[in-house]
């Protein structure tokens, strides 16, 4: 067999690996998919009323609510890689000679299809609360392959985390940035109503660009060129900060 | 050399200023049970992680089954086994799958087949679909080694593989390790007891702050321990002086108050002893009789205790002695 086709096949089974992971620990499925739902209920429900947007505030809220959907199932990863890491599974792996590749990819995959789930699902509830976007159909690509590179972007990112980590706590803690980042972005309200230091931090910030560019497309509207750009530049670079990251770390400790 | 399952010569490592191997040597015949014996902290689990490709050394040189580690880890990998200190269960699979996942990445062919003979040999099928999450310490050790066992490794690495298991648990580890050998696999394993390692071991290999302080069979092993020896503990260093003069042939510990006399166990000599503190009158706090246990290996071979692994300071003073003895 040759080392591409024997990659592929070990990277197949560790994502049936973690696919099984997913759907046996109820905190994941609770902390990936319920809380956003949950959070969109609490954003649109309760403080949405008193938030001063253009149009109704759901279809403000939801491209914020489904980058934070993504982030917020970084958590588990870092934590699930971290205890393979710490717990020696992935020793195992090493000495059987399973590739590298295979078994990061395995996180990665697992974590973006779950990320994807999650988004499905608020847009899903979305729609049941009144969601009504105007994007096209090639828009609506667009929007979807912005989500996937952006949860495959920061499932990179927390995969090195959780790699680098020393405790199972400190890998789940290091995702808390990326899950804080929405909060502080255009997510929930204009950048613009907010005190000016803050909105400088919204304004640079990379999950700014990537809600604007969402919610551009999902207005049916054309988003900006420089959001957009800015966007995937994000996306590529955490990608590559992620994936240099992981393998360095995977390959050094033992 | 065609018949050594493993040969390591100078190997070193060091973790930043803090040396934790200082240049080892020894062999491993095929076929055989080659024990590494010492206390936390003396190296054992970095032996293990560099002999198994996990770890690179900083000198030396090391083969496993003919192949360099650092310029055949593929071929090594291909041929061993490594079941590491702490089980590594994927907790969240059950044990029927935890194997299942083992024969999957090892391409074995037939694999229900393997994995059902592994979960009655190793007395797991009735927990098979249960999942490891809900395992004894004991089982999780089973099925850590029977994940070891899928593809049959030839050369099996064990670090530690009854640290923490009871003692029927152990036994049923001793067995199967056993096993292994009988089947002509070669073995290296670690471990804190010199019992296990007397039990199991043709060779022992005593390793002590990152040094091989003595190799042998566990018999020529023995014979550089004490044999038994009665512990005597008193009030105070006076008493201590007093019996340290009356009884020659005593090694003395004044921190702790006692004083050990070689001694053969028996009733005649344990009253000859006794009669001996009432002629001085000298009153002992407490009287028990040892067999010799990795301690006294220790006290033995390097001249401190096991403990004194863990403390650097202490590390420097007895490393002159360590030498000699090792000479």
């Amino acid at each position: 067999m040759s080392t591409v086709s024997t990659s592929f096949g070990d990277a197949a089974i560790m994502l049936r690996r973690n696919f099984k992971h997913t759907v046996r620990n109820p905190v994941t499925v609770f902390q990936a998919v319920l809380f956003p739902v949950v959070m969109m209920l609490m954003f649109v429900y309760v403080f949405g009323g008193a938030f001063k947007v253009t149009g109704e505030y759901i279809d403000y809220a939801v491209p914020g609510l489904t980058v934070m959907a993504i982030t917020y199932g970084l958590g588990p990863t870092a934590a699930a890689v971290n205890g393979d890491m710490t717990k020696g599974i992935n020793n195992r792996f090493k000495a059987m000679d399973v590739s590298h590749g295979a078994v990061l990819a395995g996180y990665v995959v697992s974590t973006t299809v779950r990320s994807l789930i999650a988004d499905a699902v608020i847009v899903g509830v979305g729609f049941a609360m009144g969601f009504r976007p105007h994007a096209s159909f090639l828009q609506w690509l667009a929007v979807i392959g912005l989500m996937l590179l952006l949860a495959f972007a920061t499932s990179w990112l927390t995969v090195a985390m959780g790699l680098a980590a020393k405790t199972v706590e400190s890998a789940g803690m290091a995702t808390v940035p990326l899950i804080m980042l929405p909060f502080l972005s255009s997510a929930f309200v204009p950048a613009d109503t907010m005190g000016t230091g803050v909105r400088q931090f919204a304004e640079y910030q990379p999950f700014t660009p990537i809600i604007e560019t969402l919610r551009g497309l999902l207005s049916g509207g054309h988003p900006s060129t420089g959001d957009a750009f800015t966007a995937v530049a994000w996306c590529v670079g955490f990608t590559l900060v992620g994936y240099v990251w992981a393998i360095a770390t995977f390959r050094k400790r033992a | 050399m065609k018949s050594s399952a493993i040969a390591v010569s100078g190997l070193r490592k060091a973790y930043g200023d803090k040396v934790v191997l200082d240049g080892i040597d020894f062999e491993v015949a095929a076929g055989s049970v080659f024990s590494m014996l010492g206390p936390n902290g003396a190296g054992k689990t970095t032996t293990v992680n560099v002999l198994t490709t996990l770890m690179k050394a900083d000198a030396g040189t090391v083969r496993v089954a003919g192949h360099d580690v650092v310029t055949g880890i593929k071929e090594v990998r291909a041929v061993i086994g490594v079941t590491g200190q702490f089980a590594a269960v994927d907790e969240l699979l059950s044990g029927r799958e935890n194997l299942r996942l083992m024969a999957d990445l090892k391409r074995v062919r037939s694999g229900d087949q393997v994995v059902g003979r592994l979960l009655e040999r190793f007395d797991l099928a009735q927990s098979a679909d249960k999942m490891a999450a809900t395992y004894s310490g004991g089982m999780r050790r089973k099925l850590d080694l029977a994940m070891t066992l899928v593809g049959n490794p030839r050369i099996i690495f064990l670090d530690e593989p009854t640290t923490g298991l009871d003692p029927r648990s152990r036994r049923a580890m001793w067995g199967i390790v056993r096993e292994l050998v009988a089947d002509g696999t070669t073995i290296f394993l670690t471990t804190q007891y010199l019992d296990e390692a007397d039990q199991l071991a043709d060779r022992i290999a005593v390793l002590d702050q990152g040094r091989l302080v003595a190799q042998g069979t566990p018999e020529q092993l023995k014979r550089q321990v004490p044999g038994t020896h009665v512990r005597l503990r008193f009030a105070g260093l006076r008493e201590l002086d007093a019996a340290a003069g009356a009884l020659p042939g005593s090694t003395r510990d004044d921190q702790e108050l006692t004083l050990r006399v070689p001694s053969n166990g028996d009733s005649k000599s344990l009253r000859a002893l006794l009669d001996k503190l009432d002629e001085h009158t000298i009153t002992a706090d407490a009287f028990s009789v040892h067999t010799p246990d990795l301690d006294d290996v220790f006290f033995a071979l390097t001249g401190h205790a096991t403990q004194a692994a863990d403390t650097t300071h202490e590390a420097h003073t007895t490393h002159a002695t360590t030498e000699a003895i090792a000479e």
